[in-house]
């Protein structure tokens, strides 16, 4: 019985565990509650990941409505992927996050903490699940709002000027999307993207879907902080708590990348009037500024945290270059780097959290010669680094290797180099950290402090070996990508 | 503000009909316009009224900050519920046909039920909004 639900299960899992950490008031015990809830919820998408591997799309009716009059969840190649990635990361995060938040968070807000990871993680999955497009509207402000109370929770007094900065523009954004959906209802009548998808083939050169479409991929490229509407992420990610920060990097811009996707290819795809206006070349040049720009960006900061977050907006160019040259490769390659980016950034971030813990401070300056005394957690921010320049046995290398392929066979082969010029900056920004941690004489805050305590190595170290392991043996990963490039090329689904 | 007779009186005629009303629109949200939405906004008004007139500490004695801590996550918890309690049944998520001896009585208690849990977390929210800006000292 329980097999069947399982597209819901992923949902309400982690919707009861924050209920239930909520009721629970108390610390520890919304700890335990979101622990055993994340890995419950891990377990289940990997049992959807077989299900949907051996049968193929999985469709489940909220309370037993057709999809023409309730909401529909439809899970295929493509979302399997980015639920099971989110779920195990969350699992990940929630090991790594008791003792950072014991650090962090003030004892009475502890439990509200949990409540509101298990909301975000439960919206996040919410998006990846439906196959509605309000649905996906509503998840996105259950997980955005749980997110800005995440961000607004950080030690730091800075931390709810970026929480305000995030929250208007993520409202701004949601309002493009959600005006864009309306657009859509009303020239198709439904709020189904597969419905939505088979009614746009019989509709003749509609101005409205032009414009419902310029909404809604501005509106989700807010979100998912594509070059330049990235301006609230750096800010966001730095003044969060460390663990909030390590969840947020690694799966909520893949999740709005992945409603990018499922508009562009499988709603707006199969649609040739609509494919008049230019996206996929805008795409490449605000990914290739991406690339470029914010990479930069990254070299100039002093706060490691910051640091990370302008190359996640470098790095989510990647990924979107991979959506605009949307032949099989180039597709296979930006999602391949999305689950690749996600391990590294959260194994990034899980190591600065938990030098943050140590030592105190993210600042580069101070933190000289820390790798003397935290080799464990240098070493994981090191391998995480060279994932992000992708140096080869990093599975960041075979991502941008697909993506060059990619570039090739579409024809564009100073799109390829661009793609190895812009690794150089890469190397710029993780060659500081790496001197500074390394090569240094430890400074006042490296030999005050010792290694991180295990359950902060443990998952961070779970991501850094998968950085490694996809790099050595990407045939897993990358077969579950082009699995999900395959389905998106498909057309409807 | 406590001393302001219009205010004492007016709020005084009005408390009990804005709770009343709040019930007509929350159990007659079946047939006509309203349900746990608008119903949980015109309780808490009430309630924001009545803090209005006797400050925050009175209030809290009626409806104390602990209390909406458990409520707003127990709406919640009561709309996942009667979900859950569907799937038991054989159904879908929140298929509420089988929640009685027949779909139309199912559906009727499954909105029923649903919409008691929203008025519970959309009263308490406000309720709480209140007094997260009620309770804000000049620093």
């Amino acid at each position: 019985m329980i097999a069947s639900h399982l597209p819901v299960l992923v949902i309400l899992i982690p919707l009861l565990g924050a209920v239930l950490a909520a009721l629970s008031r108390h610390g520890f015990a919304a700890w335990l509650i979101a622990l055993l809830a994340s890995a419950a919820m891990a377990a289940a998408s990997l049992a959807l990941l077989f299900r949907v591997q051996a049968e193929g799309m999985i469709s489940y009716r909220i309370g037993g409505w057709a999809p023409e009059l309730g909401i529909e969840y439809r899970i295929d190649a493509f979302n399997v992927l980015i639920v099971v990635l989110v779920s195990v990361v969350a699992l990940l995060t929630m090991i790594y996050a008791r003792r950072s938040v014991l650090a962090e968070i003030i004892p009475e807000r502890i439990a509200w903490f949990y409540t509101m990871m298990l909301l975000c993680v439960a919206g996040l999955l919410g998006i990846a699940v439906t196959g509605d497009a309000f649905n996906a509207f509503v998840f996105l402000e259950i997980s955005s709002l749980a997110t800005y109370t995440l961000i607004a929770l950080g030690r730091d007094r800075r931390a709810l000027v970026a929480a305000y900065q995030y929250l208007i523009v993520g409202t701004i954004g949601a309002t493009l999307y959600v005006i864009g959906v309306g657009l859509i209802y009303l020239s198709t009548g439904t709020l189904n993207l597969g419905l939505i998808a088979e009614r746009l083939a019989g509709i003749e050169g509609s101005r409205a879907l032009i414009v419902a479409e310029a909404f809604i991929a501005v509106g989700i490229c807010l979100k998912l902080a594509l070059f330049p509407l990235h301006a609230w992420l750096p800010n966001a990610y730095a003044y969060a708590p460390s663990s909030a920060a390590v969840l947020l990097a690694s799966t909520a811009t893949k999740v709005a990348i992945y409603l990018l996707a499922r508009f562009l290819f499988t709603v707006f795809g199969g649609h040739v009037d609509v494919g008049a206006l230019p996206i996929g070349a805008i795409l490449i040049v605000l990914s290739v500024a991406a690339m470029f720009i914010a990479s930069a960006a990254a070299v100039f900061q002093n706060d490691v945290k910051r640091i990370l977050a302008f190359s996640s907006v470098g790095q989510v160019g990647y990924i979107t270059l991979g959506l605009a040259l949307a032949n099989p490769t180039g597709l296979a390659g930006g999602l391949l780097h999305l689950v690749n980016h996600a391990l590294m950034k959260g194994a990034a971030f899980m190591a600065i959290g938990a030098i943050v813990l140590r030592a105190g401070t993210a600042k580069l300056d101070e933190l000289s010669g820390i790798g003397r005394t935290m080799p464990w957690t240098s070493a994981a921010l090191t391998v995480a680094g060279l994932g992000l320049i992708g140096v080869p046995g990093t599975s960041g290398f075979v991502s941008k290797y697909y993506l060059i392929l990619g570039a090739l066979e579409a024809g564009f082969g100073w799109l390829a180099i661009l793609i190895v010029a812009s690794s150089v900056i890469a190397v710029l920004y993780v060659g500081r950290i790496v001197e500074v941690v390394w090569f240094r004489e430890p400074a006042e805050a490296a030999r005050a402090s010792r290694e991180a305590p295990l359950e902060l190595l443990l998952p961070m170290w779970v991501l850094a070996g998968a950085t490694i392991w996809f790099g050595i043996d990407a045939e897993w990963p990358a077969g579950l990508a082009a699995a999900a490039a395959r389905q998106l090329l498909g057309g409807a689904p | 503000m406590r001393f302001d007779i219009v205010l004492r009186v007016a709020t005084k005629f009005m408390l009990a009909p804005l709770l009343l009303f709040a019930l007509y629109v929350q159990l007659h949200g079946d047939y006509g316009p309203g349900g746990g939405f608008q119903a949980g906004v015109i309780a808490a008004a009430a309630i924001i009224l009545y803090g209005l007139m006797v400050g925050l500490g009175p209030v809290q004695k009626i409806v104390p900050s602990a209390l909406l801590e458990v409520l707003i996550p127990g709406g919640v918890l009561i709309y996942a519920g009667v979900g859950v309690v569907g799937m038991l049944q054989g159904g879908n998520f929140l298929d509420y046909n089988r929640l009685a001896q027949d779909a139309v009585h199912g559906q009727e208690w499954g909105v029923f039920l649903v919409e008691i849990g929203v008025f519970m977390t959309v009263s308490s929210t406000m309720i709480a909004i209140f007094y997260a800006f009620a309770g804000r000292r000049r620093s």
